[in-house]
């Protein structure tokens, strides 16, 4: 008998050892479905690599901000010229989005309508991933000390990126969305279809569950649905690649994630959402002359000679925008609506533009308030700016 | 390429100091889970299984190979989401298989590693697949191509691996 074990003692061993681990994941798969605390081991292992991809992390975006900030600042001007040109666009584009905005709230108000707003996030970097072409996950050096929790959603400003996996004292472990065991509730941004976001064992990323009998176009937007109670309703998703009839009754349908699942350096962890029912007090009184002039390009404060000069018009949006970039909301955002309760004198005459010559009629705030506002019949909304780039 | 049957007692047995024997499988689970971040192609490398052939080989211990491929891959699956063991159970295997290939056979030259690394790729690829579907239920695809394109590539990478490591060996 002794002969006999010690003839086979490796091949007893290696059975023993396949055995151990072939019943620790026999044990594993089974808890698997009920609510189960993290793995000792996994909490060892993290621990023991993550101060290592820290560390390194670290001294690579020190040697690269170095190198980037101090020493390669080739075509800075050019870039810094470019990105003031976009900042200007873009408050241009933000009063008539606040413009919309509003309207929209005052509609959400009017319909008791519920909605979840991110309240709360935390920026993360990406420090690791699993190494394995089976397991689509990363870790970040952010973890439960900073308020990192399992389940909460994580985005970049591209889009969803996908859920906290595991959270430790100071890092955390992300599923990707191109993971086949991910799932995220998927709405398509036209034709309002529904269905469910998931990874394929090659890290593509499908929508599934749509009905083949529907209409689904390549080029379409895929957005958050919301009804995964993760992720908050509207976050892009991807944009669709291909449709093809699939195995039974639903559409075979591959996205284009909008993030780079590939590239990532830093997320957005939303550790809190908030869930609100529009009000009428939170949209606020609104007075007739508001409205116009979130419609009208504003005109920059002058001292009075140049004011005589030049008449009442004078200055496009973008001048007003450069000039006085601070006035953008006052005279025109919605946030500036909402919070200028108050103010029911008499409209000035800082306000002009095309059309605006006649004096304009205070309404009372309630009944302008409580019905959707109506394009501008009164004076022509300014043009959208351009794309041009100031010479 | 030169595999050529050896006796026992004809066949170099090498061991490791205890640094060498813990350091070396923790920065190869470190760099498979860090250069895949910004090398994407990287995730086609196992170098943690290529860690452990070497020290299979090395050792010419079928109980050595096959623990250090145990504890290898069992760290390796702790960074995965997946439950641990799979990684575990296939490297397990290839620990043990290495080593015995290498009391049978010298694979000391660059040839013989290479085709063993490539062979020995296949037969993890493969028990991970059985096991991944078989016990755990993930929905994996076998893709040939896929699997002897990264079996070559790691052979290569072994090639050079393998010799960096020889500096570390001590003759047993």
């Amino acid at each position: 008998m002794e002969n006999l074990i010690s003839r086979y003692r490796n091949v007893s061993i290696l059975a023993a050892v396949l055995f151990v681990q072939v019943f620790g994941l026999a044990v594993q798969v089974k808890r698997s479905t009920e609510q189960q605390s993290t793995r000792l081991i996994r909490v060892w292992t993290v621990g023991a690599v993550a101060p290592l991809e820290k560390g390194l992390t670290w001294f690579q975006g020190g040697v690269g901000d170095v190198w980037r900030s101090y020493i390669y600042l080739r075509g800075v001007r050019q870039e810094n010229r470019d990105l003031k040109y976009e900042i200007e666009r873009l408050r241009l584009e933000q009063v008539r989005l606040s413009d919309d905005a509003e309207q929209a709230r005052r509609l959400q108000a009017l319909l008791g309508f519920k909605q979840k707003f991110i309240s709360k996030t935390v920026a993360a970097q990406v420090i690791g991933s699993s190494g394995s072409e089976q397991s689509r996950s990363i870790f970040i050096d952010k973890g439960t000390r900073q308020g990192i929790e399992k389940g909460m959603p994580v985005i970049t400003a591209d889009g969803v990126v996908g859920r906290v996996l595991n959270a430790y004292s100071t890092t955390a472990q992300v599923l990707l969305m191109n993971d086949q065991t991910s799932g995220v509730g998927a709405l398509l941004e036209k034709s309002r279809l529904q269905g469910i976001v998931r990874g394929t064992p090659l890290g593509e990323v499908v929508l599934e569950k749509v009905m083949s009998d529907e209409q689904v176009a390549a080029g379409e937007t895929v957005l958050t649905s919301g009804g995964d109670r993760i992720f908050p309703k509207g976050l892009p998703i991807g944009t669709i690649t291909r449709v093809s009839p699939g195995p039974g009754v639903f559409l075979n349908i591959r996205v284009h994630p909008t993030a780079n699942l590939s590239k990532l350096e830093e997320v957005l962890v939303i550790t809190k959402q908030e869930e609100q029912t529009a009000s009428l007090a939170e949209t606020g009184p609104v007075r007739a002359v508001d409205v116009l002039a979130q419609r009208l390009p504003s005109v920059t404060d002058k001292p009075a000679d140049d004011t005589k000069k030049q008449g009442a018009v004078s200055g496009g949006p973008q001048q007003a925008a450069q000039q006085q970039p601070n006035k953008i909301a006052p005279n025109s955002a919605g946030a500036s609506v909402k919070n200028s309760p108050t103010q029911t004198g008499p409209a000035t005459d800082t306000n002009h533009g095309p059309g605006a010559t006649k004096p304009i009629t205070q309404v009372s705030s309630g009944a302008v308030s409580s019905m959707p506002q109506p394009k501008p019949a009164v004076a022509p909304k300014p043009s959208a700016p351009t794309e041009d780039k100031p010479q | 390429m030169q595999i050529s049957y050896t006796s026992q007692d004809q066949v170099e047995v090498y061991k490791f100091s205890v640094p060498v024997a813990v350091l070396v499988p923790l920065t190869a689970i470190f760099l498979q889970a860090f250069l895949p971040l910004h090398l994407h192609f990287f995730s086609i490398f196992d170098l943690p299984l290529l860690v452990v052939i070497f020290f299979a080989v090395a050792r010419r211990s079928q109980v050595a190979g096959l623990l250090t491929g145990a504890a290898i891959g069992v760290l390796q699956d702790a960074l995965t989401h997946h439950p641990i063991g799979v990684y575990g159970i296939a490297k397990t295997v290839v620990g043990y298989g290495a080593s015995s290939i290498g009391v049978k056979l010298d694979v000391e030259n660059l040839g013989a590693r290479m085709l063993v690394t490539l062979i020995f790729y296949v037969v993890h690829e493969f028990v991970y697949f059985l096991v991944a579907r078989g016990l755990v239920g993930l929905t994996l695809e076998w893709s040939w191509p896929h699997e002897l394109g990264s079996a070559v590539a790691n052979a290569i990478v072994a090639a050079i691996l393998f010799t960096l490591l020889d500096r570390l060996k001590l003759r047993a």
